[in-house]
């Protein structure tokens, strides 16, 4: 079984130092402080692409649209055991909306003949959650979205377990080839390995530019969306919580404080 | 402007609130509103959708018994090309998120999803999106078109009263050739744990803030101070540190604690739309701009590794 798993890189928001702030232009953000992981669905996408080539075999193929930094999520993913790499990249993607940004990836997948395409099933950082099942229709591939569980029914046939409102799972029998959107949670992602570290650095990334891609310059980029995001703005914010000042000490007393007069302990 | 065309959304035998709070905004974005029903045998469904809508298309068809994400599409193309709508409304949820890209593509119409906001410039929508975990708020500009697609959050903003009555046509299922490459097969209830944290009065929930497995049994102490339950959000499920049936948020439980107690959690709507309904909403993050705040009562900006250790020093010291 051939698998391709579309890997996207992303501030680490989890991390509380990761501040978000707007650039002079409106349309980024300061990225200079941020601190860069793969996207959460993403980890769990790859993990699901290993584990389905550890017990069917064929090739895991990993394809991320990113600057050269990003090559750090790809060699994670290869270290963990992906088998090949491509990468997109070319100041003409810049500001591509989720359309721009599926007919790259379609352009990277299209010829390879592959049986399955995972993405995650939303980024953390623009979260239109709508990548994978946009790339399934340039594609013209059946899809399935928001998906927790798969198994292998034959070698044309998937049963999958999307997950919905209330931790409801709506079972499916998908055909294959079909893309997928991964949620987070149905798998446990393996660290990688020394070895498997030091096996990746070795292995090609394959670079594509706008040329490679076979697309216009039209088809990319702003020029390319159908639906940009043209200005950031700092949120509207009701009235926010009372803030306990102080030290440990200080705040945990008053907090305790205010638990008792409120009688909850 | 044009017809605002609004998918219906149903899930095993129930419409979901999602349905009302599209038509509600629908209607108050003027025009003339159109609801979709694709379903089997919902007639009360349709009665209910036209106290929102000045007209409702009801597919009638056994294979939109049980929702098919293919099948949606297919039905929802066939019906934009012969209504021609302005814009069209899907919830972004579990259904919508299966169906709005592929859909958007197939007709040659832009979109977006997972809008907070939705407001009418003309005969185009300006929206309104989160990024980056609700830190920042971005506007969407979309390319020229007689229609456009817009993915709604679910809960952004509350279903109203309606008052409209709305005419009912049962129109032929425009889909003529079963879906084969997907098959809807069943559904799958979520597993029940040992404790229903939707009844419970005081929860001591923790996030990805933790950090690491082996700080549980420090929240267990202080829950257990406290007696109060431990829940947690989608993060510390899926990493295991809790069983699934403890988590709070949109695919999880909605609970409505006396007391939520909110350890390293950032507030992603996913989780608050769980827990909003809770009285008194305490939260410890050491990120100030975490939007868990802006739902909490009171906010302790630090190291919950260091708030909570002296925390169960005061509960202990008090309970003598
Ligand atoms: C379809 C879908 C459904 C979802 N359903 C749910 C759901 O039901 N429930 C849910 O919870 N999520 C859900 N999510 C996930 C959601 O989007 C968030 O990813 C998740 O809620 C984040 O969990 P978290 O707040 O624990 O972690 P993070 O967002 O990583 O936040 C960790 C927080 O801890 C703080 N922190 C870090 N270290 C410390 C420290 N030492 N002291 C104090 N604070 C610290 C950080 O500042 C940060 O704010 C869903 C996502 C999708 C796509
Ligand atoms: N720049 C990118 N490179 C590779 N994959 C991406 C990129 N952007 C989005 N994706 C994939 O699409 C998924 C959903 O993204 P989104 O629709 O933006 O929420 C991600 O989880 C990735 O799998």
């Amino acid at each position: 079984m051939n698998i391709v798993v579309c890997v996207k890189q992303v501030p680490d928001t989890s991390d509380p130092d990761t501040e978000v702030h707007i650039d002079g232009t409106g349309r980024g953000v300061d990225q200079s402080k941020f601190s860069f992981v793969i996207n959460d669905a993403d980890n769990y996408a790859v993990e699901e692409a290993i584990l389905l080539k550890e017990k069917h075999g064929g090739e895991v193929t990993v394809v991320n649209i990113g600057p050269e930094a990003a090559n750090q999520v790809i060699r994670m993913a290869l270290a963990k055991g992906g088998d090949a790499a491509i990468r997109l990249d070319d100041e003409k993607f810049a500001f591509s909306d989720v359309l721009a940004t599926a007919r790259l990836l379609q352009s990277a997948v299209k010829d390879g003949g592959f049986d399955l395409i995972m993405a995650g099933c939303l980024a953390s950082d623009d979260g239109y959650g709508a990548v994978g099942v946009t790339l399934a229709q340039l594609l013209g591939l059946p899809h399935a979205a928001m998906v927790k569980t798969v198994e292998v029914i034959d070698d044309k046939k998937l049963k999958v377990g999307r997950e919905l409102e209330g931790g409801l799972l709506e079972m499916n029998e998908i055909e294959m080839p079909c893309v997928l959107t991964i949620q987070t949670g149905g798998n446990e992602p393996r660290y990688a390995s020394f070895k498997g570290i030091r096996e990746a650095s070795k292995k090609e990334i394959k670079v594509m530019d706008l040329g490679a891609t076979g697309l216009a310059e039209d088809q990319v980029g702003e020029a390319g969306s159908c639906a940009i995001m043209a200005q950031y703005s700092v949120p509207e914010v009701g009235e926010l919580a009372e803030i306990l000042e102080g030290d440990p000490g200080t705040t945990s007393a008053r907090l305790a404080e205010i638990l008792k007069e409120k009688g909850l302990v | 402007m044009g017809d605002i065309l609004v998918l219906a959304e149903h899930r095993q035998g129930e419409l979901r609130e999602v349905t009302l709070e599209l038509l509600t905004l629908a209607g108050q974005l003027g025009g003339n509103v159109v609801a979709l029903l694709l379903g089997s045998g919902v007639d009360d469904f349709a009665g209910k959708i036209a106290g929102y809508a000045d007209k409702v298309l009801v597919v009638d068809d056994p294979m939109f018994a049980n929702f098919n994400g293919m099948a949606y599409q297919a039905a929802l193309a066939e019906i934009i090309k012969s209504e021609k709508p302005g814009l069209v409304l899907i919830g972004n949820t579990g259904q919508g998120m299966d169906v709005i890209g592929a859909l958007a593509v197939e007709l040659g119409l832009p979109f977006t999803t997972d809008a907070v906001a939705v407001k009418m410039e003309g005969d185009k929508p300006e929206v309104t999106r989160q990024y980056y975990g609700g830190k920042i708020d971005g506007t969407i500009d979309f390319k020229d078109a007689d229609t456009y697609i817009v993915g709604m959050r679910e809960a952004a903003i509350p279903a109203g009263e309606g008052g409209k009555s709305g005419e009912v046509a049962k129109i032929d299922n425009p889909v003529t050739s079963e879906i084969t490459a997907r098959k809807f097969l069943e559904y799958v209830e979520a597993a029940i744990g040992d404790v229903d944290i939707t009844q419970s009065t005081l929860l001591v929930s923790v996030g990805r803030g933790i950090r690491e497995d082996k700080n549980m049994p420090m929240m267990e102490e202080l829950a257990g101070l406290m007696g109060a339950d431990i829940s947690g959000s989608r993060a510390v499920v899926d990493a295991g540190w809790l069983p699934t049936d403890r988590q709070v948020g949109i695919s999880g439980k909605t609970v409505k604690p006396k007391l939520y107690l909110a350890l390293g959690i950032s507030g992603a709507f996913q989780h608050v739309t769980g827990m909003k309904g809770s009285d008194l909403v305490v939260a410890i993050n050491k990120d100030p701009d975490a939007p868990i705040f802006q739902y909490a009562d009171y906010g302790i900006v630090d190291d919950l590794l260091k708030v909570v250790p002296a925390l169960i020093d005061k509960l202990k010291e008090m309970k003598g």
